[in-house]
């Protein structure tokens, strides 16, 4: 037990700590609080592991937006009926079962000598025929069109899985709207801004919406060839979105502009068409020319954070006049 | 042991705590917030698997980028699953009670 490792081991005993408060706290807003607090200290400990970009993205999807929505949604419930330690054995029973499992996987892990392999560096073990998938992103970079591994594992080696996520976005969205007529209009009709904001979020979102968007461009545009990308980019302005439009500072959107449903699609038609352009006039769907990669990438990329940050922000403070179909 | 060890092993933990969490509530928001623990602990995995190696693995880091946002879209569409059937639920109550409601107000 090192003195180095003292910040993991703080940082690992509060993340199981609030794990058990998000599930077993008394009451339901004290699990949805310690929810965004384990978000928060995820992200803490992604970024000790070199993730920085991603534990923005988290702090500000699986802190922020889920959080707002599972507050907005607790709103709408009934107050919670059954209590959760109905059947004390099996709760007891089961949570010795856990802690058997846990021990069994720590002794796994810590005895298997296949994950420390791998300490210093790519090319410290590289054989012929056994390239593992970081030698085979490190070797074809060059031709990726971009100089950020994630990125080109994105949006070039593994294009296809993101365009389907980006689908997957928006039938999300659309489930979502699916189910706007069957709710009864005067209970959804209450609004999503807080009636009277407080001076203090309002100054404080006033402050913090235009971080975020500079931090989103900054994210956009760094994500070629650093840390960074259209996802987390587009986190970011779906939060300074959600921030605003909490705090009544920005107005709600309507489903019948054409301008915002082209905003949530525009990033999957951009997508599609390169990748059926390729298909008819290159070497097959989504192969880039090497020369027009790059080029094709960043496009693919801005109209994608656009789309992203659009159904983020819709999907989580979205009103039923807005979304209903 | 390393960071990376101890943070698989963290990992591990909450995955089976939050599936204990999930058997075990029965309230529909716990049961969500259950399985997002889950995705959390799958992520925290793939991420200290990612830290065995630097720079990082490329692949798990994407992989988790997009698995982030599936997970918030799944989780938007989940929340209002839930409160549509619980908004349901209770205008179908207060139907089948008919001309019950004054008494049910006095009541509590």
């Amino acid at each position: 037990m090192t003195f180095e490792l003292m910040p993991d081991i703080i940082l690992s005993t509060l993340l199981l700590l609030m794990a058990w408060g998000a599930l077993y706290a008394p009451t339901r807003h004290d699990a949805m609080a310690l929810f965004v607090a384990f978000g928060l200290v995820v992200a803490l400990i992604w970024a000790r592991l070199g993730a920085p970009d991603l534990a923005l993205a988290e702090a500000a999807i699986g802190a922020g937006l889920t959080g707002v929505l599972l507050l907005q949604a607790a709103r709408l419930l009934p107050a919670e009926s059954a209590s959760t330690e109905h059947r004390p054995l099996w709760f007891r029973s089961s949570l010795l079962f856990l802690l058997v499992t846990t021990a069994m996987f720590a002794s796994m892990i810590l005895n298997n000598n296949s994950l420390q392999l791998a300490g210093s560096g790519i090319s410290a073990n590289v054989t012929a025929d056994s390239a593992s998938l970081p030698e085979m992103v490190a070797a074809a970079m060059g031709d990726s069109g971009v100089g950020h591994p994630v990125t080109a594992v994105l949006l070039n080696f593994r294009a296809w899985d993101t365009l389907l996520e980006l689908l997957v976005l928006l039938l999300a969205l659309t489930g979502v709207r699916q189910l706007y007529p069957g709710v009864n209009r005067n209970q959804q009709a209450v609004a999503n801004t807080i009636e009277q904001t407080w001076p203090l979020l309002l100054a404080w979102a006033r402050f913090l919406a235009p971080l975020l968007v500079l931090t989103g461009g900054y994210l956009l545009w760094r994500g070629a060839d650093g840390a960074g990308g259209a996802f987390q980019a587009g986190a970011m302005l779906a939060a300074a979105a959600v921030i605003l439009r909490l705090t009544g500072l920005l107005p709600g959107l309507s489903w019948s502009s054409l301008l915002l449903r082209l905003a949530v699609n525009i990033g999957a038609l951009v997508f599609l068409s390169v990748a059926l352009a390729t298909l008819m006039f290159g070497d097959g769907w989504l192969v880039y020319p090497v020369q027009w990669a790059g080029a094709l990438i960043v496009a693919i990329e801005v109209f994608a954070t656009l789309s992203i940050a659009v159904t983020l922000s819709l999907l989580v403070v979205g009103e039923p006049e807005e979304l209903s179909a | 042991m390393s960071a990376m060890q101890l943070y698989t092993i963290v990992g591990a933990a909450i995955f089976l705590l939050a599936l204990h969490g999930l058997l075990m509530t029965t309230d529909s928001i716990r049961r969500l917030i259950a399985v997002n623990l889950m995705g959390a602990g799958t992520f925290l995995i793939m991420i200290a698997l990612a830290a065995r190696i630097s720079p990082p693995d490329p692949v798990l880091h994407a992989l988790v980028v997009t698995g982030l946002v599936v997970a918030i879209s799944a989780t938007a569409l989940a929340l209002r699953l839930i409160t549509s059937a619980a908004i349901a639920q209770h205008s179908q109550d207060s139907e089948n009670k008919g001309d019950g409601d004054l008494s049910e107000d006095v009541k509590p």
